[in-house]
């Protein structure tokens, strides 16, 4: 267990979490906490479990057992909007942009600020795009509101896709393979802005399986495999070789 | 875009757009505006009659008779889907409003006699409340064209089928419904609103024709829905990228239902506007307008794969159709070969835009 952060509060907090889809057992008492602040990588080989997890806390699934808590109440999701509602936001792999659309648009997709003006309600353009520029600032993306995604590149659209959480105030960031497909100097972009939002004190859970990655801005590894977790470590209490053996069961348990 | 905002980040490494390589100058829409502009002047030199009042006034009324569908089926487009329906959606409406005013005004017919008196001489039929009954008949054209709008969406969006099966086979049912409501003859508008049906339809007001304005009115509401309402934005969203727009929370269902719907009422107007200027509803109505109507907006710019499209693009690409058509006949050319250079042009403002893109 982690003690550094033991004194304060865990933003989310899993205890017993299975999941059953017919006889197939894809996730069992899953234990782990994540606390404001906090970077944890979550790792596991292709079918460990992560993406059951991931998809458990942001309220596409139910769990079969167990009970989540975030912010110290205990949570039961029906829909993806739901766990929106309470602050939890996930970063798709795809990214989930409509590149037709402008960062600023994009940002503000489904939440768009608007202007009465009688029965009629207006766009706030000008409102949006001072937004989204601040909250390119705060993650120190050079991303103009008004280009349009499809002309940006890989890191920008990171920032767009980061952008939008921060909208919400999100306090948990789940990031499924954020760096899976970008260049190099893209994934230190991401990177940056993973350590922007520690900063503010969100919660991220990197779901990825670059381990030069998880290592270089993780404060705690979470190992999956066949449903279970394996490890729960401090990243400087392991190594890239043990997560690995881990990963692939040569290892049983740390 | 001129902020006057203190910017919060310093740009080193990313350029901004130069205002040529952005908006309307880096569409198809402004390729397409271009040569039409290029179009008129030609024309004017090739022909002295074709910048003339008259000449223009025809102009005006011929594209503003396909226009207005133009309009609804680019809502469509824009989502990424299709509407193949347009065509025997406009006969249909127009068949119901010509057909609930005739009933409506005929002494005898069940309902009539709440709307039309006869008077003293036993034969002249005299409406109770002037203009009460063209109301309710475009309200009833308008009214089916709701319900087909209602069904194409409810297929498409909550079960899920090809928006191009769905409305191939609506095309079909509408159609069939044409031709079983009239038993394959044409309706016409008749009764004492007949004349205000006419005026409206196919008069003038102010020099120009009533569907124009009506189009230039539709326009301009829908550029302010496209770009400044969020259903515009979820409109775009949906033809971008339909799961992210999914995950973003937006009711997807609700808004395809919503552009079905637009894209029928558009056309059934449309088909009430034509039948005034026809002066009946044959149930052959519109044949294949569908086609023209599509075109129209692909050559204007709407994108068939989705998310990009606007009014300025379908009123566009229904002038340049209709001034190639005007031309020919002036040009005295075999007016046979207007279909195939329609053809010709599709393509080819397909491939200008994609020339362009890859040089972008």
């Amino acid at each position: 267990m982690v003690t550094s952060h033991a004194s304060g509060q865990p933003v989310l907090e899993l205890t017993g979490v299975g999941k059953e889809f017919g006889a197939i057992r894809a996730l069992h008492g899953v234990d782990m906490q994540v606390f404001p602040g906090e970077v944890v990588g979550l790792m596991g080989d292709n079918g460990a479990g992560k993406s059951t997890l991931v998809k458990i806390i942001a309220g596409n699934f139910r769990q079969s057992h167990g009970e989540i808590r975030f912010d110290g109440n205990a949570v039961q999701f029906a829909r993806p909007i739901d766990a929106r509602a309470v602050g939890i936001e996930v970063v798709y792999q795809d990214l989930a942009l409509a590149d037709n659309l402008t960062a600023a648009a994009n940002v503000f997709l489904g939440r768009e600020l608007k202007r009465k003006f009688g029965p009629f309600a207006f766009l706030d353009h000008n409102a949006m795009a001072a937004r989204a520029l601040e909250l390119f600032g705060e993650l120190r993306s050079e991303t103009r509101p008004h280009d349009l995604v499809k002309q940006m590149s890989g890191g920008q659209r990171q920032a767009v896709a980061i952008a939008r959480t921060r909208l919400s105030n999100a306090k948990l960031v789940m990031m499924d393979e954020p760096t899976a497909a970008i260049s190099v100097r893209q994934v230190e972009q991401v990177l940056g802005l993973i350590h922007r939002l520690k900063e503010q004190g969100v919660a991220v859970m990197l779901i990825s399986h670059r381990m030069p990655d998880v290592f270089a801005v993780c404060d705690r590894v979470i190992v999956m495999r066949r449903g279970e977790k394996r490890a729960d470590k401090a990243i400087s209490d392991t190594s890239p070789e043990e997560v690995t053996s881990l990963i692939t069961g040569a290892k049983e348990a740390a | 875009m001129a902020t006057s905002m203190e910017s919060p980040i310093t740009f080193t490494n990313v350029g901004k757009a130069r205002w040529w390589q952005s908006g309307i100058f880096a569409s198809q829409t402004g390729y397409v505006l271009l040569a039409l502009v290029a179009l008129f002047l030609v024309m004017n030199f090739a022909s002295p009659y074709f910048l003339t009042e008259g000449n223009m006034q025809n102009v005006a009324k011929n594209f503003s008779f396909i226009a207005i569908a133009t309009l609804g089926v680019t809502f469509v487009i824009i989502t990424g889907g299709i509407d193949l329906s347009v065509g025997s959606m406009m006969c249909f409406s127009a068949m119901i409003t010509s057909m609930v005013m005739t009933g409506l005004s005929t002494p005898g017919m069940p309902g009539a006699s709440w709307f039309v008196h006869l008077a003293a001489d036993g034969k002249t039929v005299v409406a109770n409340v002037p203009g009460l009954i063209l109301l309710i008949s475009v309200l009833a054209g308008l009214g089916v064209a709701l319900i087909v709008g209602l069904v194409n969406g409810f297929c498409i969006a909550v079960l899920g089928l090809s928006p191009f099966v769905t409305t191939l086979g609506m095309l079909s049912i509408v159609r069939g419904l044409c031709y079983v409501v009239s038993n394959g003859r044409g309706s016409f508008p008749g009764g004492p609103d007949a004349d205000s049906f006419y005026a409206l339809t196919s008069g003038n007001v102010f020099g120009m024709p009533a569907p124009f304005i009506y189009l230039v009115i539709l326009a301009v509401a829908m550029a302010v829905v496209l770009h400044h309402t969020s259903f515009g934005r979820h409109v775009f969203a949906l033809g971008g990228n339909e799961k992210a727009a999914q995950l973003t929370g937006i009711s997807v269902v609700r808004v395809k239902m919503e552009v079905y719907v637009i894209g029928a009422l558009a056309a059934g107007l449309q088909g009430i506007i034509i039948s005034g200027w026809l002066g009946s509803a044959p149930a052959n109505m519109a044949t294949s307008y569908e086609l023209n109507v599509i075109a129209a907006a692909v050559i204007g710019g709407a994108n068939l794969a989705g998310g990009v499209g606007g009014p300025l693009g379908a009123i566009v690409g229904c002038v340049l159709l209709e001034v190639i058509r005007n031309g020919l006949v002036l040009a005295q050319v075999n007016s046979y070969w207007q279909q195939t250079l329609v053809g010709v042009i599709i393509i080819l403002a397909v491939l200008v835009d994609r020339i362009r893109s890859r040089m972008a």
